[in-house]
């Protein structure tokens, strides 16, 4: 019916971001494990002056826990359900 | 444009340096490793139409997510109370089931790639030039005064000169979309989302246990600023006052319904992370997955807001030398040690690139396939186009740097322009709620309400506010009131046009209008699409029935 719509299709059909784009997990999984890391251990570190600073909770510790959690549980999820092959578009 | 107070310097060290730097590195990798994605302009522009739709909808709530809203929602926060929460209840989630449940078919359904496409098909090139030429315009200026703001943040929390911030991540963002075009700015998003989670969260735990937990919060707020500061209704009635300075109808008709709708659901910079999913099922998702973080923002936007009034009684009052801007950047100095300090000062940073980001991304899309493509170099090969989406890119992140050099010296003339700017997306948003629903409507009702809706907010705003001639308390009250007038005056001006204008062919509307379907919308669902939990309607109606739930312990 209208041209832009083939456009598009055509442009679909040939669009390389579904076969070769990385999986985002991948990269938040890293950034967190590595800041969670970074974090936990400036937490097991923590100076006295840290502690008070932050009203006696050791938050370094703790977001540090949390992120290590966040980043790991991208990263298992990737593990466990692995980016599914592009379906391919059924051509009119 | 406010300034941040000096003496908010943070006592940032090498820890926290490490992980900014950590940071940039990740955002350019990310860059260069979409790079290999990029093949055809529809990769550029809308990543293919292939991302899954939990990434689309965190990106769509970050990109909203940028660090002047948090700064700003904040600053709200200390200044109005609880009051703030409108803008997320009932400012936003009404208006992003909207979008995803009733309008996403037409948006993506069509294939149209951008917001002023959609009208370029129903209306025709009048209302799509117009509409084209003012949202390209203001991405880039939004984008400069973005920038801008973000080197005042920089300057005074890290004592950057204001010309080293602007260029650092004017560099950043113009590189990683450049390269990697709108899959990196989307995963960027994904990630910002994450990471001002982590700065934010922390922070609202140690602040609430240094004002003595929640209910330490509201015995000492309702002693120094009374009750109706910490509930969302007292006091909104017609005519009493409040710090507001709006009434219930104007905040549910104005700020609920014409703004916020007008914002979410026809504003591209938003719109385009739904139209890069990769099927309908998770176009009409992306809107509905962003409405779950954004109902619980609040709690770690607004709170530690808040919280800053209690640990700083003099917080925006004249002589204190703290403005309400400061209210987060208050709390990171004083509750955060070195190591999340660094986590917090990364998720600013990142979240307002990511916010430019967005600005940018949606720019070049509409500046190349609705101004260029569409009416100055027709018919090129795709290749031309790709090219053309890069180098428009990198011209609209100079010209924001520009801008924002710009800002730093005429800041007052800039938030003029953004003021005259935000009138267009209620207008605009009538526009499409008739074109979309009433077959009659015409091409020459789309173009007229779009510019009578416009020019009837300014007159209101302007003219009837500025000029004393009606009276209303604040500048807010102000911007919801003439959203209404907009609203209604773009509303009957194009039944009256349309009445004596001829409409469109019913067979060009095909998949347009309501009632009518593109000859193949019936799209295949992934596997794995129909499960329950993946059902818009359920998503939708259930963060409806959340928002609501939300009132309750604000509003007795």
């Amino acid at each position: 019916m209208s041209d832009y719509r083939n456009d598009v299709e055509e442009l679909e059909a040939k669009s390389a971001t579904a076969a070769r784009l990385f999986d985002i997990r991948r990269i938040i999984g890293g950034l967190f494990v590595v800041y969670g890391i970074i974090v936990t251990i400036a937490g097991i570190t923590a100076s006295d002056a840290d502690l008070k600073k932050a009203q006696d909770i050791n938050i370094n510790l703790w977001t540090g826990l949390g992120m290590l959690a966040l980043g790991l549980f991208f990263l298992i999820w990737l593990k466990l359900r692995p980016t599914a092959p592009p379906t391919t578009p059924t051509e009119q | 444009m406010r300034y941040l107070a000096e003496g908010l310097r943070l006592p940032t060290n090498g820890l926290d340096y490490t992980i900014l730097a950590i940071y940039f590195v990740v955002v350019l990798g990310i860059g260069f490793a979409a790079r290999a994605s990029v093949k055809t302009s529809l990769d550029f522009f809308l990543s293919g139409r292939s991302l899954p739709a939990w990434v689309t909808g965190l990106a769509f709530v970050a990109a909203n997510l940028g660090a002047t809203e948090i700064l700003g929602m904040a600053a709200n926060g200390a200044q109005y109370g609880v009051y703030t929460v409108h803008w997320y209840w009932i400012g936003a989630i009404p208006a992003m089931v909207f979008l995803g449940l009733v309008m996403m078919p037409f948006y993506y359904g069509s294939k149209v790639r951008s917001v002023p496409e959609f009208l370029l098909h129903r209306f025709g090139p009048s209302s799509h030039l117009l509409s084209s030429v003012i949202f390209a315009v203001s991405s880039v200026l939004i984008a400069g005064v973005n920038l801008y703001a973000m080197a005042i943040v920089l300057e005074a929390l890290l004592g950057w000169p204001e010309w080293v911030a602007i260029v650092v991540a004017g560099f950043f963002v113009l590189a990683y979309i450049t390269i990697g075009g709108l899959s990196s700015a989307i995963y960027n998003e994904v990630l910002q989302f994450f990471v001002i989670l982590a700065a934010l969260i922390p922070l609202t735990i140690v602040g609430l246990k240094r004002v003595g937990g929640w209910s330490g919060l509201t015995d000492s707020l309702t002693g120094s600023h009374g009750g109706a500061f910490l509930s969302a209704w007292e006091g909104t009635g017609v005519g009493s006052p409040n710090p507001l300075g709006a009434n219930w109808l104007t905040i549910v008709l104005g700020l609920g319904f014409v703004m916020s709708f007008g914002y979410w659901t026809t504003n591209f910079a938003e719109v385009q992370r739904a139209l890069s999913a990769k099927n309908l099922s998770a176009a009409k998702r992306t809107p509905l997955i962003a409405a779950f973080p954004k109902i619980f923002i609040p709690m770690v936007v607004i709170v530690p807001g808040l919280i800053a009034l209690v640990m700083e009684p003099t917080l925006g009052k004249a002589g204190s030398g703290l403005q309400y801007n400061d209210a987060i950047p208050v709390l990171m100095r004083d509750l955060l040690p070195n190591g999340v300090l660094g986590i917090a000062v990364t998720g600013l940073l990142a979240a307002f690139m990511a916010g430019m980001a967005a600005n940018v991304s949606s720019f070049n899309t509409v500046f190349t396939n609705d101004i260029w493509g569409a009416y100055l170099r027709k018919d090129r090969e795709d290749a031309y186009y790709l090219k053309t989406g890069r180098v428009v890119t990198a011209v609209g992140v100079l010209i924001g740097m520009g801008t924002a050099f710009i800002a730093s010296s005429f800041s007052n003339i800039m938030n003029y322009l953004q003021t005259l700017f935000s009138f267009f997306n209620v207008p605009l948003f009538v526009v499409f709620i008739i074109g979309m629903f009433w077959k009659r409507t015409t091409p020459a009702a789309g173009f007229w309400g779009l510019l009578s809706g416009t020019v009837a907010a300014m007159v209101n705003y302007f003219w009837l506010y500025k000029g004393g001639i009606v009276d209303i308390p604040s500048d807010q009250g102000a911007n919801f009131v003439s959203s209404i007038v907009a609203f209604v005056v773009g509303a009957l001006v194009m039944v009256v046009v349309s009445y004596v204008t001829r409409p469109k062919p019913a067979e060009k509307l095909a998949g347009l209008v309501y009632g009518t379907r593109s000859p193949d919308m019936d799209e295949l669902p992934a596997e794995g699409d129909d499960a329950w939990y993946r059902r818009p309607a359920l998503l939708g109606w259930g963060a409806i029935i959340l928002a609501a739930i939300c009132y309750v312990p604000f509003s007795f």
